[in-house]
């Protein structure tokens, strides 16, 4: 019986499975299924890693390096080559790798942390034919940057979220031409950051309110159309631009890998397709506890590292407690105008030391604005902001004092201050 | 005044820039956004990061990384210079791949382990 099992060897893996062992926990079993750890931080070779965490700016493996270093200092033990197939409510893991075969353990915790993946041109339904060429940026990330392959040299790019970005750079430094960066929405999904570095210091169009909305080519991609779409997101007939390239790459989105999470039984948030989460990372399901990308999807592994320490000391907490506590007074945390998500869902007041960090998004780009937290009508919070936008994840910080004293439901809204 | 998004950190800082009083910076959040506001206006500079061939280790690329940023106008440069080294595993992080590469007095190093499967 260990006393936690994490699955998944990437940031958050690491990070929860490093503060468990520091939380006291001695049996620990992390599970990955790759044939190393460090998850997708081994193909980001670019460098903006880190910053908050370690007060450096590091490339994504030398950030994932740090920790299987840290991991090494302890007596974690580590499973590599092995898939997790199922996680049953009573906390009994199955899994299958090529040199232990089929087991099934059982741990007093369980940490998620099996991260996401990117959606795909079925997806989206891209129109068109079906030839060789089509990339998820990701995967094209991998064949570059780890396995050393080109995907392509004439390349178009669909989503302007910022693996998008950096694929454009990527691609533009190892020669291919990349002739567009299309964005549906009008405005972009990265970081303002990327689309600088990324774009405009190689002279990359970025067509926003526009999509792909035919693919040619029989064996493989020759051309790619691209047309303007209207505030309902409908391609405009006439606004048509052909680009002759032989590779389009799809940044369109990432969805949490909860498969697991669905057959073990814990409840889902519709909204981030991850679990919904107490204020310390736990599932609807006592003892199992989720954090990182599987959990909501982030902008910066920073933020995934200090969710995952929270995680993984949180469910050394548990073991050391003896299991499920008496229940607690529960706050529901429901979006308000503006937001789309929260996280976490619920909040036990007694169980928050001095402040819980919030997250969430919100739903259009915003100037001067004000985050307003109300307890039923009552406001409780307010938090100023100069600048908000999808792309890029929130956080606020709500003291105990003020959580004990609110009731029933928290409603985050934004309201824009006038000008 | 020129007005540019600072990329030091991923805040995105809006940063306006007066040349004519010495690259005055305004916008800023953090002394990093000054230092970038001037640098970017006199002389742009960024990390290259890459991968380069490596023999024998658990990947056939080794990821590399400039160890200061380098002039923006080098960046093509660094990448016709990196296209000539091939590394033989183990390789270790930090370890130093080419030296003052295209005269810029940078380095560039690695940016993890690579050990023999």
């Amino acid at each position: 019986m260990y006393d936690l099992i994490v699955i998944g060897g990437g940031p958050a893996g690491l990070a929860a499975a490093c503060a468990a062992w520091e939380g006291g926990l001695r049996k620990i079993l992390i599970v990955e299924r790759d044939r190393e750890l460090g998850g997708i931080l081994n193909q980001c070779i670019h460098n903006g890693f880190g910053l908050h965490h370690f007060k450096e700016e590091l490339t994504g493996p030398e950030y994932a390096g740090r920790f299987v270093k840290l991991l090494g200092e302890t007596g974690v033990e580590v499973r590599l080559d092995t898939m997790v197939l199922e996680v049953t409510g009573h906390r009994q893991v199955h899994m299958v790798g090529k040199s232990t075969g089929y087991r099934v353990e059982e741990a007093k915790s369980i940490v998620l942390a099996m991260g996401c993946r990117e959606r795909t041109r079925g997806a989206i339904a891209i129109p068109g034919t079906r030839p060789a060429g089509v990339f998820t940026a990701g995967a094209a990330q991998r064949y570059v940057n780890m396995e050393g392959w080109m995907p392509g040299k004439r390349v178009v790019i669909l989503g302007s979220g910022d693996i998008g970005l950096i694929m454009a750079r990527r691609m533009t430094l190892e020669g291919a031409k990349v002739l567009a960066c299309v964005e549906v929405m009008p405005y972009s999904g990265g970081l303002n950051r990327n689309i600088v570095q990324c774009l405009h210091d190689y002279d990359i169009p970025l067509y926003l309110s526009h999509t792909v909305t035919d693919i040619r080519g029989r064996d493989r991609v020759e051309q790619v159309v691209v047309s303007q779409v209207d505030a309902s997101r409908n391609p405009i007939p006439g606004t048509e631009m052909v680009f002759d390239c032989d590779t389009l790459l799809l940044s369109v989105g990432l969805i949490p890998e909860n498969e697991l999470t669905r057959q073990a039984g814990i409840e889902i948030d519709r909204r981030t397709n991850g679990a919904v989460v107490y204020e310390n990372m736990e599932t609807s399901l006592p003892g199992v506890f989720a954090c990182g990308n599987v959990c909501h999807v982030h902008d910066l592994v920073d933020f995934v590292t200090a969710e995952s320490q929270k995680a993984g000391a949180a469910a050394a907490a548990y073991v050391r407690g003896g299991g499920a506590a008496a229940p607690d007074r529960v706050l529901e945390v429901k979006n308000g105008d503006g937001v789309t998500y929260t996280v976490p869902q619920r909040i036990r007041p007694h169980r928050v030391d001095k402040l819980c960090g919030l997250f969430f998004r919100v739903n259009r780009v915003c100037g001067d604005s004000e985050i307003l937290v109300k307890s039923g009508d009552t406001q409780i919070a307010r938090f100023k902001r100069e600048h908000l936008a999808p792309g890029e994840m929130e956080r606020i910080d709500l003291p105990r004092a003020l959580l004990d004293r609110a009731e029933g439901e928290l409603t985050v809204s934004i309201r824009e201050v006038e000008q | 005044m020129k007005e540019l998004i600072c990329i030091v950190c991923p805040k995105g800082c809006h940063l306006k820039v007066d040349e004519e009083k010495g690259f005055a910076v305004t916008g800023n959040a953090c002394p990093r956004g000054a230092e970038y506001g001037k640098l970017e206006l006199t002389n742009p500079t960024r990390v290259v990061t890459s991968t380069v061939r490596c023999e024998g280790g658990a990947h056939p690329r080794c990821p590399v990384k400039t160890d200061r940023a380098v002039p923006k106008g080098k960046i093509a440069d660094v990448m016709r210079a990196l296209d000539t080294v091939s590394l033989t595993a183990p390789v270790r992080v930090g370890q130093v791949v080419l030296e003052n590469v295209c005269g810029t007095g940078v380095d560039v190093v690695a940016t993890r382990d690579l050990i023999c499967p």
